[in-house]
């Protein structure tokens, strides 16, 4: 029984798919995202639940600049960092000095402040309310080699703008990774270790752990607001409802997948998240295509919606048998945060 | 379409489609002589877009309800044609002729126009600020009140363990849906359309009873063994923040994305008590919900249970040692949170819809309550909800409407400033 069903899947497909998925512009985006939250979570300790926030200043710095400032769009992407460095001193300031959980519930609330001004008739003139800034990712893409509409190897094809951003994405992707490294091994990281495993013994070395807190959330931000702007440019929009507060809690199992406080753990964690998303989509698309899974049990829309109640089960499943990750160490990484 | 698969499409919010997108309106007023609600038939409705251009019109069909479908998802001016209302009907506040509607991707927006029949007039101009300020008050109340619902089970559970507990919003929605499923029930056996409050009361008694069920078996089969492997608290909030996702995704995965009402209170025009508006079912959930908080003071502060859930609130450790058994006190709290998040569900969903996401929609709110106040107070808990519903309404007194949750948390954060431990939290370190 189960033989024909397998003989009849398209595998080719299926696998071009899943490693499309696995390669492409979200794996890359949340990679991204992932490295930032890292810094934060993974070697600060930092309790960032408004991760989305981020990016979404990131995507927006650019978009407003080119859109409604008609600047230069090099320059843009100097505001879209400003715009992230911006958030995280107005989120520090406050919250740095409070416990984990308090800062937990004022970065999401935070999160949710930005998309709800974006997507007001308030801030219309800045942002274009609810149907976003669009079409201003032109001047990047004529920077790009691939003139092509579509490139193909084999089963694999791209558009050409579409492989110009993922080339740039992963190459960016690695230079983080290579930075986080390098810093994560310098006394400043060593610093940032400290406070995560114990902030009192820190400070009574004589270490500001407020202001190497605030540093931290202002690099890992930046790097979020990077994936922000990523993602903005790859779709050539910015719109208020792509940065939703389950953004951030995806970005959370990408990292916690890989492994927490590890340096190749958000690339690792993104592209298995987004591969095996695409793998079990296409599958059970093909399954319901076919008739094999009864129409009153899953149609083609709800196909969608069950990959994310595998996102929860995962979660669930990840935290409960292996909270370190495919990387992490259990002793180093108990996963608590102060 | 390989390729529309590869290149990036929007990758969450666009979930649930389905194909009500579009604004969306019931009209219904009371007859001046039977007191009856009567849906209002053949008025003409017109639809544009923000800047003008013209989308559509048509008029109510013989249940009163206009649907258009809109291509894009945006902002709409919904403006009512006056004339064509059924003689001796005039719409309540003449100035609110044309309303502007925000309609989400796959889903229908719905504006509200108040109606009225007979003479009756609207209140002098004079008035009509101190008239708003005392609607917008009652209206904070009640939402205030819906909020604290679910926020005491929040504060409790936080205050007995140290978990947020970020599934809770689920346990809201999950309310809301039992008495969704009840309602579809009592229409099946012929129970509803005649018996509207028994079929209510069933679904909130449904929801007491199978919310603090769902409450007590999320203890005892996860958070129970998590705490007994020594689980730390940040990876247990990870889990709940699994369960929300899981929770909330199977809920859509069953129901769907569209809203929906309960069919035992929808339609009910509002009742003029003094100068206010209110709903009759509002009103009685507000009264309810009274009575329930103060039951639930009552609990604890006078009987034993409740003093041991105070206690080891307070004092985890000392509670443990004066003889009081936390795992089984734990247990009640979770069973008591989330019986009282089902009903606040039901409560808030009456009020405005049933959705997959209700919950989550006021998550962050009962977090600004609940910091508000204080974590781990229960008192605390509903006074900062009280202050963050009095603060959502009255706040659009001055700013717009799409704005006012964004107030309510900004005065969270100036609070977290100035006070971090809450209105009523003890001062202790927490930094």
């Amino acid at each position: 029984m189960t033989v024909p069903i397998l003989a009849a899947i398209d595998w080719a497909q299926i696998v071009q798919l899943t490693v499309s998925s696995a390669i492409g512009v979200e794996a890359m985006v949340f990679a991204m995202a992932a490295i930032g939250l890292n810094i934060h979570f993974g070697y600060t300790g930092l309790l960032n639940f408004g991760h989305v926030g981020f990016m979404a200043m990131g995507g927006y710095g650019v978009g407003i600049a080119i859109v409604t400032w008609q600047l230069n769009p090099y320059l843009a992407i100097l505001i879209g960092v400003v715009f992230a460095l911006v958030l995280a001193l107005i989120l520090g300031v406050p919250t740095l000095r409070l416990r984990a959980d308090y800062l937990a519930i004022v970065t999401i609330a935070a999160s949710e402040v930005i998309r709800i001004m974006a997507r007001s008739t308030t801030l219309r003139g800045l942002t274009r309310g609810a149907e976003g800034l669009n079409e201003f990712a032109g001047e990047y893409y004529s920077l790009s080699p691939f003139k092509q509409n579509l490139y193909e190897w084999g089963p694999f094809f791209f558009t050409g703008n579409n492989l110009f951003i993922v080339i740039i994405g992963w190459i960016l992707v690695i230079l983080l990774a290579v930075m986080v490294w390098q810093l994560m091994r310098s006394p400043w990281g060593r610093v940032l270790k400290a406070i995560r495993e114990d902030e009192d013994a820190a400070r009574a070395l004589g270490k500001n752990a407020y202001w190497y807190k605030m540093q931290s959330l202002m690099l890992g931000g930046a790097i979020g607001g990077m994936a922000g702007m990523l993602q903005v440019i790859a779709k050539s929009t910015v719109q208020p409802d792509t940065f939703v507060p389950v953004i951030t809690f995806f970005i959370w199992t990408v990292l916690i997948l890989g492994g927490v406080g590890r340096v190749w753990s958000p690339i690792v964690g993104s592209m298995i998240f987004w591969g095996l998303l695409a793998l079990m989509e296409n599958l059970l698309r093909q399954f319901v295509a076919e008739g094999w899974i009864p129409p009153s049990l899953m149609d083609s829309n709800q196909v969608g919606i069950f990959r994310f109640i595998l996102v929860g089960l995962g979660l669930i499943a990840l935290m409960t048998f292996r909270p370190q990750g495919i990387f992490g160490s259990r002793e180093e990484m108990a996963l608590d945060a102060r | 379409m390989l390729v529309a698969a590869f290149v990036m499409s929007v990758p969450f919010p666009a979930l649930g489609q389905e194909s009500d997108q579009g604004v969306r309106v019931r009209l219904q007023y009371q007859d001046a002589e039977s007191g009856e609600n009567v849906p209002a038939v053949g008025v003409v409705f017109s639809v544009t877009q923000e800047d003008g251009t013209p989308v559509g019109d048509g008029a109510t069909d013989d249940n009163g309800e206009f649907f258009l479908a809109v291509e894009s998802a945006g902002r709409f001016n919904l403006t009512i044609d006056p004339t064509t209302l059924p003689a001796g009907v005039t719409l309540r506040d003449p100035e609110r002729a044309t309303l502007t509607v925000t309609v989400d991707a796959g889903r229908a927006a719905s504006a509200l126009f108040g109606l009225q029949s007979g003479e009756g007039g609207a209140g002098a101009d004079e008035s009509d600020t101190l008239r708003r300020v005392l609607q917008l008050t009652t209206e904070g109340i009640k939402l205030g009140l819906f909020l604290a619902m679910g926020a005491i089970g929040l504060s409790l559970i936080f205050g007995t363990t140290g978990l947020v507990n970020f599934a809770h919003a689920e346990m809201i929605t999950w309310g809301m849906f039992i008495v969704f499923l009840v309602e579809g029930f009592a229409e099946g056996i012929g129970l509803l359309p005649d018996q509207k409050l028994l079929t209510i009361a069933l679904g909130a008694l449904a929801a007491l009873v199978v919310g603090g069920a769902t409450g007590w078996l999320m203890n005892r089969f996860v958070f129970a063994p998590l705490r007994r492997k020594g689980t730390p608290l940040i990876s247990q909030m990870v889990v709940t923040i699994g369960f929300g996702i899981l929770a909330r995704y199977v809920i859509l995965y069953f129901f769907g994305g569209s809203s929906r009402f309960f069919k035992s209170v929808s339609g009910q025009s509002a009742i003029s008590i003094g100068v206010v508006d209110i709903t009759p079912s509002d009103l009685i959930a507000v009264i309810l919900s009274i009575v329930v908080l103060v039951i639930v003071g009552l609990l604890l502060q006078r009987t034993r249970i409740g003093r041991a859930m105070r206690a080891v609130s307070d004092n985890r450790d000392l509670a443990e040692s004066s003889g009081i058994d936390v795992q089984r006190v734990i247990s009640q709290v979770w069973s008591a949170g989330g019986a009282l998040a089902a009903l606040g569900g039901l409560f808030l969903a009456q009020a405005d819809q049933v959705l997959w996401e209700g919950g989550f929609r006021v998550l962050l709110l009962i977090f600004a309550g609940v910091t508000l106040g204080g974590l781990g107070t229960a008192y605390g808990a509903l006074v900062g909800c009280l202050l963050i519903g009095l603060g959502v309404q009255l706040s659009t007194l001055f700013i717009p409407i799409e704005l006012k949750n964004v107030g309510a948390l900004l005065v969270m954060a100036v609070v977290l400033l100035i006070r971090p431990q809450g209105i009523l939290g003890r001062k202790e370190r927490i930094g």
